[in-house]
């Protein structure tokens, strides 16, 4: 896969983790996944069209979405509930949107869906495209969690 | 800035509404409104007389440049600075919504300063 589509995620996850939920977040080594049981006990998912059609995951170990949502809206959570599904919906939002930014400034034009947001544990995430899944780890001082990326090959 | 300025803060995500309140709160707003989208923000406007507007613009039904348009066409809501927060940050967005007549504009993610400054430069402080 072109690599120009993936470091964008790649930023835009820190940045918009650092600034909404004060969370650093280090980036793993990404691998070539092949099941479609999520990695995370959250996942938000998101559709692109554009330059490529093709989707984009987001997903969190609970431990580690519960203490970002927790930063993010000042009050403690120690539950998966409707709030932290808004905000898994939310960040994934923000995710994508500063992504295209950047993807934007190359001459890679996107539109996003609407997020979608899926709970518990072992999970299937279903992306769009049959293209290759992309997975990258990152971890936080309070778990990990995955994006993947998955485009229609051009 | 007249703190006690009453203001609408529009979002379909809950979790983005409560941040925006929580920054607003913390810049020493009180009175906050809120609607999950462009639809029901214009059935508060119809009610209540609203001083700002902070509003995202992917939403359901009527979207956030959807809601500028129809409040810049109405002679008695034209004139209420509109604030607009969103994750679309490609350059066309950004032009689109300054032609429609947005005031200022935010691209998420956004720290409380931000916020603060451009509601300054909107306030003309």
């Amino acid at each position: 896969m072109d690599v120009k589509l993936i470091n964008p995620f790649i930023s835009a996850t820190v940045e918009v983790l650092e600034t909404m939920a004060f969370t650093k977040a280090n980036v793993g080594k990404p691998y070539l996944k092949k099941e479609e049981i999520a990695a995370g006990d959250v996942s938000g998912v998101i559709g692109l069209t554009g330059e490529r059609n093709g989707s984009v995951s987001v997903s969190f170990a609970e431990e580690c979405i519960l203490k970002i949502v927790s930063n993010m809206l000042g009050e403690e959570y120690s539950v998966v509930n409707d709030d932290i599904k808004d905000a898994v919906g939310e960040l994934t939002n923000m995710i994508s949107g500063q992504a295209r930014k950047t993807l934007d400034g190359i001459g890679y034009k996107f539109d996003a869906a609407i997020p979608t947001v899926v709970v518990g544990k072992d999970h299937v995430i279903s992306h769009i495209s049959s293209g290759p899944m992309i997975a990258i780890p990152f971890d936080t001082p309070n778990g990990s969690f995955t994006i993947e990326i998955c485009f229609d090959e051009g | 800035m007249d703190l006690a300025m009453k203001i609408l803060v529009v979002d379909d995500f809950a979790t983005m509404r409560r941040i925006v309140r929580n920054i607003l709160k913390q810049l020493g707003f009180t009175d906050i409104v809120e609607a999950d989208d462009g639809s029901t923000a214009l059935e508060i406007l119809a009610t209540d007389k609203i001083d700002l507007i902070v509003s995202d613009w992917n939403m359901p039904k009527v979207t956030g440049l959807e809601l500028l348009k129809k409040i810049r066409a109405d002679s008695k809501l034209k004139d209420i600075p509109f604030l607009m927060v969103t994750a679309e940050a490609q350059k066309q967005n950004i032009v689109e919504a300054v032609q429609a007549g947005c005031s200022n504009y935010i691209v998420k993610p956004f720290t409380a300063d931000t916020i603060s400054e451009k509601l300054k430069k909107i306030f003309g402080e």
